[in-house]
């Protein structure tokens, strides 16, 4: 766990980046801080590896305040990722990967093991291996630094906007990539961003900076969506919170009635389309073993009739869920209420 | 044409204190002396400012001053003031030109290393000089070497000029040559010169590719 | 060691403009002269040379080989082949330093052109301009700081290298050098480097003042 006690960054000329913070982040959670510019996330972070060091207050790691530890050794327990993987151009991908195994006196050829090991484990083909960051497309570059990070298995990771210079697409699959490997590792993740998607679809917490460094709200995403603290954090959430939130609602509850005989499959039983006089319709489909909330509603709106298509992995037909099975899963879910006038009830869009 | 055949053809030049091959010796014991106590001087110094971003203002000057000295006249100035006679006084104007360029240089390739590299280099848990030796200079090093180069032209040159004031090297061919109008003197030892100047050239682009990781060289 | 002061005010006074072809002011006349020339010729060479080298970029790769090599061969050296040529005239000096200043100056020009953002070369031509209006209302005027960047450092080794050619008789301000050494006298050995430097630093002050007048609006970033 790490603790944040009253932190401030104060500069020489006076600015304040982070104002008496004082949060925790959890053990083998991602907790993500999203604010606009200027409002201290990535100076937080860099706290914590005392890239910066804080003016007041103490952030301390599982108890002990990182002040006490000379900071290349916090460093080199701690993995860091920056935008645009920061690779050293001089020193090939299997080398920039084993970096921090090195540093720790590690023998080349353990450390080189442990870099092709990691290299597997993040996506990338061991041809890359020796090739230089040069000859690596922006995404592979960002895996490997993730790769990197990783290297001496440490249990806290940080990341400073890690995936913002990539296109959307690569963005996407970076980030899915990045809640597999969580799912599997369970690290101490710090995560920056100034996109409240990105912060919404990666964090377990989710922590909203405003200007100046004070903390606005600390919340999972759900929560957050529903019930934004104030008008600063309803305004940075954007449009379609409600909407958004069923995202975080898995689909598996939704009841599901038998294929009705308009909804014309294929030899394979995958879904071809709803038959109406002019011929086939349009259909939505939803996979209820992966798929949230949010994608079955989709599905049903992408129907004439209402109606989405439940389909298993292999894309044969399950079953059908009408609007009104979506419906009753919709009111259980719905917000709570928390005294008169609560803002998540006023605004939430039916 | 004549000149270079009546030069090169002339088996005195050949041999004896006079000789081509003594005055090569010559001319590259004196560049290498004033060579390496100027890298000596200015690539650690270089490394330093670059590094602490301390100091720059001396870089400029130097840059500046370098360039607008008069070699002449300042191997004349230094020779005079010393006293005529001995060789160590000519050497220093030879190490003064020589640093401007390798300490600019050193200067310019760590000032220019991209922030985000310093950054996940220290991020990791580099130290101080780790991050300086490990991964700024390497990435530093193709400017560091070209600064190397104009340097080791420069003293090259340098000391040809110099053997107006006295100092052997081949240089002597074309001051001597020039005195007494004996210009096959004088072309055969430009040519000499042209060759070692060139040679020097080529001799630092071979080391460039030795040395210089082809991760840093390709994305230059 | 000489017994003798750095400098002789009486001697300066004596031979400022003395009339004889060793005066100090005809020395001077001549070093400018000398020196500009290169630099003048070079820039008219350079900046057709460096256009053709940024439009047919196969081009520039040998170019700047051949720079590169002529820029590494010493003042002297070049002085010494062209004096088999030229002879003991002025164009002796001049030829070789042409060629120096061409070597700083053709790369200056290309990296001025390359230095154009691609988007305000985009715009440009979307916006209808034809290319040799383009070239003269939009590149060149953005290229200008790298050129003139390029000029300053020719301008100031021109002034300075051109004393050189003393040796071979040519070298305006440098003569004073070769007759300070031959006299054993400090006096004109000083008030000749004083001067050349003094002409670097005017001529490349004066540059810095055409840029800000050629380019008010990059004051504010190279400022920054």
């Amino acid at each position: 766990m790490i603790t944040f006690e009253g932190v401030t960054k104060r500069y020489r000329d006076g600015t304040v980046a982070v104002d008496d913070l004082s949060l925790e982040v959890p053990t083998g959670a991602i907790t993500v801080f999203v604010g606009p510019s200027g409002c201290g996330k990535t100076t937080s972070l860099r706290m914590i590896n005392r890239m910066i060091d804080a003016t007041s207050g103490r952030i301390a790691l599982d108890g002990q305040d990182v002040r006490e530890i000379d900071p290349p050794t916090l460093r080199r327990g701690i993995g860091y990722v920056i935008q645009q993987a920061g690779l050293f151009p001089h020193r090939k991908i299997v080398d920039n990967v084993a970096t921090v195994p090195y540093l720790l006196g590690w023998n080349k050829k353990k450390a080189r093991a442990r870099a092709m090991e990691l290299l597997e484990l993040v996506g990338l083909d061991a041809g890359l291996a020796n090739r230089y960051p040069f000859q690596l497309s922006g995404g592979q570059q960002q895996r490997v630094g993730v790769a990197r990070a990783l290297a001496a298995d440490p249990p806290v990771l940080l990341m400073d906007e890690p995936f913002s210079a990539v296109d959307p697409v690569v963005r996407a699959s970076l980030q899915d990539e990045l809640l597999r490997l969580q799912s599997e590792l369970r690290k101490t993740i710090v995560f920056v961003t100034h996109d409240i998607d990105e912060a919404v679809k990666l964090g377990d917490t989710v922590a909203v900076l405003r200007v100046g460094g004070r903390l606005a709200q600390m919340a999972g995403p759900a929560t957050l969506l529903t019930e934004p603290a104030d008008d600063f954090v309803r305004g940075f959430l954007g449009r379609d919170r409600g909407i958004r939130r069923l995202s975080f609602i898995s689909a598996k509850e939704v009841r599901l009635g038998p294929a009705p005989p308009d909804l014309v499959t294929d030899g394979d039983g995958r879904p071809l389309g709803w038959r109406t006089g002019d011929g086939l319709a349009a259909y939505g489909t939803f996979d209820p073993e992966t798929d949230s909330l949010r994608a079955a509603l989709d599905a049903a709106l992408l129907s004439p009739n209402g109606v989405a298509v439940a389909v298993d992995e292999e894309g044969r037909v399950r079953g059908v869920a009408g609007r009104d099975a979506i419906d009753d899963l919709l009111a259980e879910y719905a917000p709570p209420v928390r005294g008169a006038g609560s803002a998540a009830a006023e605004e939430a869009p039916a | 044409m004549n000149w270079l055949a009546d030069f090169f053809g002339d088996a005195a030049h050949w041999s004896g204190p006079d000789g081509i091959p003594a005055r090569l010796l010559e001319h590259l014991g004196y560049s290498a002396a004033a060579f390496l106590v100027a890298a000596l001087i200015a690539v650690p110094l270089g490394m330093l400012i670059g590094h602490t971003g301390r100091g720059a203002l001396l870089v400029v000057v130097a840059a500046n001053a370098a360039r607008a000295l008069p070699t002449l006249g300042l191997l004349v100035l230094v020779v005079l003031l010393a006293g005529v006679g001995t060789v160590l006084p000519v050497l220093v104007p030879l190490i003064v030109l020589a640093v401007p360029p390798i300490l600019v240089n050193t200067y310019e390739g760590l000032r220019g290393v991209d922030a985000d590299l310093r950054d996940a280099a220290y991020g990791m848990g580099l130290r101080g000089r780790q991050v300086l030796f490990r991964t700024l200079t390497p990435v530093a090093l193709p400017l560091i070497l070209l600064g190397l180069r104009l340097s080791a032209i420069q003293v090259v040159s340098t000391a040809t000029v110099a053997a107006f004031v006295g100092l052997g090297g081949l240089g002597r061919f074309i001051i001597d040559g020039l005195a007494t109008k004996a210009y096959s003197s004088v072309i055969g030892g430009a040519v000499l010169v042209a060759a070692l100047a060139l040679a020097v050239q080529f001799g630092f682009l071979l080391l460039d590719r030795v040395v210089v990781s082809p991760g840093v060289r390709q994305t230059r | 060691m000489i017994e003798e002061p750095l400098v002789r005010w009486d001697w300066i006074a004596r031979n400022w403009d003395s009339g004889s072809p060793s005066a100090i002011s005809t020395l001077l006349e001549n070093h400018v002269v000398t020196a500009f020339l290169p630099v003048l010729l070079g820039l008219v060479v350079a900046l057709p040379l460096g256009l053709a080298c940024a439009r047919w970029r196969w081009l520039y790769q040998p170019t700047a080989a051949l720079m590169n090599v002529t820029y590494s061969l010493p003042s002297l050296v070049l002085f010494s082949i062209f004096l088999s040529v030229t002879g003991l005239t002025r164009a002796t000096v001049v030829i070789p330093l042409t060629f120096f200043a061409l070597a700083v100056l053709i790369p200056a020009v290309v990296d001025g052109l390359a230095s154009v953002p691609d988007p305000v070369r985009q715009s440009a031509v979307a916006m209808g301009f034809r290319p040799a209006r383009r070239l003269l209302r939009v590149e060149l005027p953005v290229a200008v700081p790298v050129v003139l960047a390029g000029l300053r450092i020719a301008t100031v080794s021109s002034i300075s290298l051109v004393s050189v050619g003393a040796l071979i008789g040519q070298g305006g301000l440098g003569n004073l050098f070769i007759d300070g050494w031959q006299r054993q006298f400090y006096t004109p050995i000083v008030v000749g480097i004083a001067l050349i430097v003094l002409l670097a630093v005017l001529a490349d002050g004066l540059l810095v003042l055409a840029q800000r007048l050629l380019t008010p609006w990059s004051r504010a970033r190279s400022a920054a």
